[in-house]
């Protein structure tokens, strides 16, 4: 990032990359988060400073003494001119809940995305499991140790949950085409194995009582949980959830919360997980990233993320009168702290960046 | 947790959920109807009730019926369009034909020959079924349906130029030329004029043998872990990279199984014939067991049996209108479309269905019968 000179005053920086491109524009953007009001901010402000974080200070003292399931140094992606995600840096714990937080469209699915491979990152290095996935696919980075579920439920509909299980246990079922084509002794012997399996999986989720019926035809609460078994089932290191309590009731959310607790003590993975609901996000997790139009403006515990006057701004716009910002900011944080904040309208999940 | 979950999920709603497919009742009723219809038209047949003309027609019904599955492996659980399944059939028929000429030189026993050779045509086919797959499987939808189409018609081209023969008992061939010093006797397949001088061994028996075969081989597939690789790519391709599963992999294996069946199959069409064209491969057939496939039911293998057999038994029942068949065939299909994509027309033959339908005790998943007033608040 200090490739290039900055001086005061001097429009015309050196850039070596494009993509901070946008470095130069000294522009004012328009923030419309709070009802309506029209909020000027400075870019420059928002962006956040490019002082590398020291990210080795928020994984939870637990897991300290091993080194990160996942370590992302100054990822950056460019789609044509715009420049969606910047100078994003990560380490999350062996065993840690990450929570990956921001305004709509501050590119969070977008860093997921990266993480998986669905896009391939314009700059900077994703490091899993201590390996560079440089140059691997999405099919890789799974057989690697990484799962993740999506923002918009993507479900085998047509098969059934069993079924949409023991196709994560895929790489585990050890027999051939042969094998299934003749339904060998084999094939009958690891079918009975993966059954077991996939019926422990779905013990774990209580929805044993499910198994025969079609994925697609379940309710929306059971599909949520059905991806994220799915996901457990090919035996990750490290769970990528993409809004998994969008669409629940509080109790479901709180439900999913355990769950996602019991996930990580029963399996000793980690999470990381992009949320809009707050009581979720500040409940179970231990490190949160704060984005926004693709800059990572804080970080921290939840305790910190709260406070942090650069988050606030971002989901709620800045203020012009002193007095004004001081007195939201503590209705802010009174809310935050209840976690009853709505930050983003979570019934709409931003649909096209998942695409 | 769970129980709360569980009592979740009870009033969250089973009540919309559908079952998934039975594997079993799938194959048994397949297998039935099989076995049923060959019994059925042997009987008929040796009552006498089964005129000449149909009686020739028994070995094609079999082998429609096989191609009918076989495609289905591709478009129905795999999800892509083929439109070239007569190619691979062509392929399967000719290298058939050829081995058991050659088999005919130093062997005898015919049901040998035809299950040597059989294989050998499902091998080829296969072969090509790959060397074809390996480009196209990239594309999707429209695109490699036309692709196919293409492919299947450079098959049947490539046989309208291909020559094989003996000469003094050494077998050899030629493109687009007649073999020199060849006796008329000798020639196997001879460019445009196709295969000459096949000895027939196909039969009724052999046919249920093929059919009972290629539907085992796709119904085992189907539950196994390569099959649900297959439909879970085609269900959501980006969540099947997800969890790891290698797309091109997969559809290429749908693809190369269909291949050889089609192939095997093809053989067994090429040898109930003693002269053989490459036009007969063209892409009305393609077309044809297309719509045996999708007038059974896309992904249905049991429904496609039957269409294949009806299709295939009507125009020969009557022969007067044989002429009208492809139009026939035209106003079947645009009627299947409407009925079974309609919604209006969908929901209104599944209200009469249900009222046709013997009525079952319903047990809600709980294990306790559902109420009643349940039911209708969904509705």
């Amino acid at each position: 990032m200090a490739d290039y000179k900055k001086e005061k005053g001097d429009a015309l920086y050196e850039i070596s990359d494009p993509g901070h491109a946008y470095e130069n524009r000294q522009e004012i953007y328009y923030n419309d988060n709070v009802g309506g009001r029209a909020v000027f901010v400075d870019s420059k402000e928002q962006y956040g400073s490019d002082e590398p974080y020291d990210d080795s200070v928020y994984i939870p003292e637990k897991d300290r003494d091993k080194a990160p399931i996942l370590e992302v140094k100054g990822l950056g992606i460019d789609f044509g001119g715009l420049t969606a995600v910047d100078n994003f840096n990560l380490a999350l714990g062996r065993t840690e809940i990450g929570g990956l937080i921001g305004p709509n469209g501050a590119g969070k699915t977008t860093i997921f995305n990266m993480l998986t491979k669905v896009y391939e990152p314009t700059r900077g290095e994703i490091f899993f499991d201590g390996k560079s996935t440089k140059g691997m696919n999405t099919v890789d980075i799974n057989k690697a140790g990484m799962a993740r579920t999506f923002q918009n439920i993507r479900l085998f509909d047509k098969l059934t949950v069993e079924e949409n299980i023991k196709v994560a246990l895929h790489h585990t079922t050890n027999y051939g085409l042969i094998d299934g084509m003749l339904h060998t002794p084999k094939y009958r012997h690891e079918e009975f194995r993966i059954r077991k399996e996939a019926m422990k999986y779905l013990k774990i989720f209580g929805m044993t009582k499910t198994a025969d019926y079609r994925a697609g035809s379940l309710p929306y609460g059971a599909q949520r949980r059905l991806e994220i078994m799915r996901a457990l089932a090919t035996k990750p290191k490290l769970l990528l959830l993409d809004e998994p309590a969008a669409g629940m009731n509080p109790s479901e959310t709180s439900e999913l919360m355990e769950t996602i607790k019991e996930i990580r003590d029963r399996f000793q993975i980690g999470v990381f997980l992009i949320e809009h609901d707050m009581s979720l996000v500040m409940g179970i997790c231990e490190g949160i990233v704060v984005l926004n139009y693709g800059r990572t403006i804080a970080k921290g515990s939840a305790k910190d993320i709260q406070s942090n006057p650069k988050v606030i701004e971002a989901y709620l716009g800045k203020s012009r009168g002193k007095m004004e910002e001081e007195e939201k900011n503590e209705d802010i944080e009174e809310a935050l702290s209840k976690g009853k904040l709505e930050s983003a309208p979570s019934g709409k999940p931003d649909r096209k960046e998942d695409e | 947790m769970a129980e709360r979950i569980l009592k979740n999920i009870r009033i969250g709603g089973l009540k919309n959920a559908v079952k998934g497919n039975d594997y079993r009742k799938e194959a048994t009723i397949s297998y039935a109807i099989l076995i049923g219809g060959y019994i059925l038209l042997q009987v008929l047949s040796a009552a006498g009730i089964v005129g000449h003309n149909l009686q020739g027609q028994f070995v094609p019904i079999c082998v429609y019926v096989s191609l009918a599955v076989s495609l289905n492996l591709v478009v129905g659980i795999s999800g892509e369009l083929s439109l070239g399944h007569a190619g691979f059939m062509a392929v399967g028929a000719f290298s058939g034909i050829l081995m058991s000429r050659v088999l005919l030189q130093s062997m005898t026993f015919e049901p040998l020959i035809l299950i040597i050779s059989m294989l050998f045509g499902a091998f080829m086919a296969s072969i090509a079924g790959f060397i074809i797959g390996i480009p196209i499987l990239g594309l999707r939808g429209d695109y490699l349906a036309i692709v196919t189409l293409a492919f299947g018609e450079i098959i049947r081209n490539f046989m309208n130029v291909l020559y094989f023969g003996f000469v003094d008992g050494k077998l050899k061939f030629a493109f687009n030329h007649t073999i020199e010093g060849i006796e008329d006797t000798d020639r196997i397949i001879t460019g445009a004029i196709g295969a000459t001088g096949t000895k027939t061994m196909a039969s009724f028996t052999w046919g249920l043998l093929l059919c009972l075969f290629t539907v085992f081989i796709v119904l085992n597939l189907k539950n196994s872990k390569q099959g649900r690789a297959i439909m879970s790519i085609r269900d959501n391709r980006i969540a099947g990279e997800s969890i790891g599963l290698d797309v091109r992999k997969y559809k290429l294996m749908a693809f190369v199984v269909s291949a050889a069946l089609a192939g095997m199959a093809g053989c067994l069409f090429g040898l109930n014939y003693s002269t053989l064209v490459p036009v007969k491969f063209n892409f009305n057939t393609s077309v044809l067991i297309l719509v045996f496939v999708v007038l059974g039911g896309v992904g249905n293998i049991w429904g496609g049996i039957i269409a294949a057999t009806l299709l295939t038994i009507l125009p020969e029942t009557f022969r007067q209108f044989a002429d009208y068949r492809m139009l026939t065939y035209a106003i079947v299909l645009i009627l299947v479309m409407i009925c079974t994509y309609n919604p209006a027309i969908k929901s209104r033959i599944t209200a009469l269905w249900n009222k046709v339908k013997p009525k079952k005790k319903d047990n809600g998943p709980g294990g306790k019968p559902r109420k009643k007033k349940a039911g209708k608040e969904a509705a």
